[in-house]
């Protein structure tokens, strides 16, 4: 065997991987920055370079509309499965003996398909319904909630339950790394329990906190099977929009500027949220 | 523990929360009965029985086992090799390749989606499974990295160093020591990238032109409330091939890597 640099051997063999995923990402990213600049002619494609397809997204009320709604269910997505989350890693990490068997009982149901989750809460949540049908028979209400269904409610309670074990996992990661020495020293010192939470607990999982947040607001944004199931016509989010320019509408030109458009919003969104939480976490400390 | 605290039942609760949909396919596919709701009718498998004679669904069912078979292999592939030169190398531009290999973890697959449609049409290769093969390589990856990753962790190098020392080949040494030892690795992350390519829908609905995935079909026959049963049949066979794959994978990782999570 020819002795080779260690240089040499770690590069060729992560090559075919690294070529792979960057080669993907990159070039159609290159293409859909071309595509946007095109304009589509009803079957043909006009290789025009120009802005028009930015003006009309800037201009159209409904890609605004649908635009700031996909990142506010984003954020209210966020917010509400890391809060109901961190209880679940707390106890996880700190609170139980049986870590190995919770982490395992919390990741098996997201190994099912996604869309058939989603479609289950399509089936709890309807008119006719699991749970209003449920209710009904215990005699709790007298006629179908109609809330539950075909809204934002929906949206947002679906996807809190998608994203969970994301949630769960970085945060117990977090937890577990805690020097609990540090927490007795905090009661010691005459801290409260909820003291030495908020004053400890809290700010040295921040980053797991951040992690937790990004890997859920960013595939959010674009998420389209949840809105377009449980969603109705109020839930509706920019995926949707996107899908029906590659489909029914068929202008490719202006889904390509619409998904150029909604990854610099997401971009955009995460960064400022990472500074943010940076300066937070410095100010508690 | 003593007493039931108030965070356990709360943990609890969040379990029958995260279960509740999971659990609710497979009852309903067994109801006698076409609507979705409770008192359930009666039991019956008559469901289950009409799969079997529709053949647009066995046709997509060997597509997704076709199409997972492939992505698994040949990202599990792709992932021996990085993870071996990110644990056992040290070298430039390697953490630089880590975050790459991981990116595919992070786009939003409606991006990707439409991304790869345009980008596979402009390479000449029209919406086919070739091209959901390749898209789902690309959502797999990150997947067979971490596994392998974890399963090369716990190799010992002197086991190799000492079979060259007694003339092995490069290829014998391979083959005899350090296959056999990152093999549970191997067959976790072949299963793990299985299922998610089984499981995957917004990219085979955009690149599968008109030879449907498994979840393309699915997604075609829930707009049909008349085959709602079947649909739920078919949900509960899937979430318990899915299941049943992942702890499966989950026995052999635990066995190449003593990690926790």
């Amino acid at each position: 065997m020819i002795p080779r640099s260690e240089f040499a051997k770690g590069f060729m063999l992560s090559v075919p991987a690294t070529v792979y995923v960057a080669f993907l990402v990159a070039a159609p990213l290159v293409i859909l920055v071309t595509y946007s600049l095109w304009t589509q002619t009803y079957v043909d494609i006009d290789r025009t370079v120009t802005f028009s397809n930015y003006r009309e997204a800037f201009t159209d009320p409904l890609v605004r509309h649908l635009m700031i709604r996909s990142i506010l269910i984003a954020a209210a997505v966020t917010v509400v499965t890391v809060a109901l989350a961190y209880p679940i890693a707390y106890f996880i990490a700190l609170k139980t003996q049986r870590k190995t068997l919770w982490l395992l009982l919390i990741t098996i149901p997201f190994w099912s398909s996604y869309l058939l989750r989603v479609f289950a809460w399509k089936l709890i949540l309807g008119f006719n319904g699991v749970l209003n049908s449920a209710l009904l028979a215990l005699g709790l209400i007298d006629e179908p909630l109609t809330f539950l269904l075909y809204n934002e409610f929906a949206v947002v309670l679906t996807l809190a339950h998608a994203w969970a074990p994301f949630a769960i996992l970085p945060i117990f990661v977090s937890i577990q790394k805690i020097d609990p020495s540090l927490l007795e020293a905090a009661t010691d010192l005459g801290n409260s329990a909820i003291e030495s939470f908020v004053r400890i607990t809290l700010p040295l999982t921040l980053p797991g906190i951040i992690a937790a947040c990004l890997i859920i607001f960013i595939p959010t944004v674009g998420d389209y099977v949840t809105p377009s199931l449980v969603g109705g016509s109020d839930g509706k989010m920019i995926a949707n929009l996107i899908q029906v320019q590659f489909g029914a509408a068929n202008n490719w030109p202006f889904g390509a500027t619409l998904s150029l458009l909604a990854m610099l919003s997401v971009g955009f969104v995460a960064i400022v949220f990472v500074l943010g939480m940076s300066g937070l976490g410095r100010r508690i400390r | 523990m003593k007493r039931f605290s108030g965070l356990q039942t709360y943990a609890v609760l969040y379990l029958g929360f995260l279960y509740l949909p999971v659990l609710l396919l497979p009852l309903f596919s067994f109801n006698d009965g076409t609507i979705v709701a409770f008192p359930i009718k009666g039991w019956t498998l008559e469901w289950y029985r009409q799969l079997g004679d529709q053949d647009m669904l066995i046709r997509a069912l060997r597509n997704s086992l076709m199409v997972g078979g492939i992505s698994a292999l040949v990202a599990t592939a792709m992932g021996l090799f990085a993870a071996r030169a990110y644990v056992r190398y040290n070298f430039r531009g390697k953490g630089f390749s880590e975050g790459i290999v991981m990116l595919p973890l992070v786009v939003p697959g409606i991006i990707v989606a439409s991304s790869m449609l345009i980008l596979f049409i402009s390479m000449g290769l029209k919406p086919s499974l070739s091209a959901v093969i390749l898209g789902h390589i690309f959502l797999a990856l990150p997947f067979s990295v971490s596994i392998m990753k974890s399963a090369f962790d716990n190799f010992d190098v002197s086991l190799e160093e000492a079979a060259f020392d007694l003339g092995s080949s490069v290829f014998e040494t391979f083959r005899r020591v350090t296959l056999p030892i990152v093999a549970p690795g191997i067959i976790s992350s072949l299963l793990v990238s299985f299922t998610v390519s089984f499981d995957e829908f917004v990219l085979a609905f955009f690149l599968s032109g008109n030879e449907p995935t498994l979840p393309v079909y699915i997604w075609s026959q829930i707009r049909f409330p008349a085959k709602l049963p079947n649909t739920l049949a078919l949900g509960s066979l899937l979430l318990l091939a899915s299941v049943m794959l992942l702890v499966i994978a989950e026995f052999f990782r635990r066995r190449s890597s003593k990690s926790l999570v």
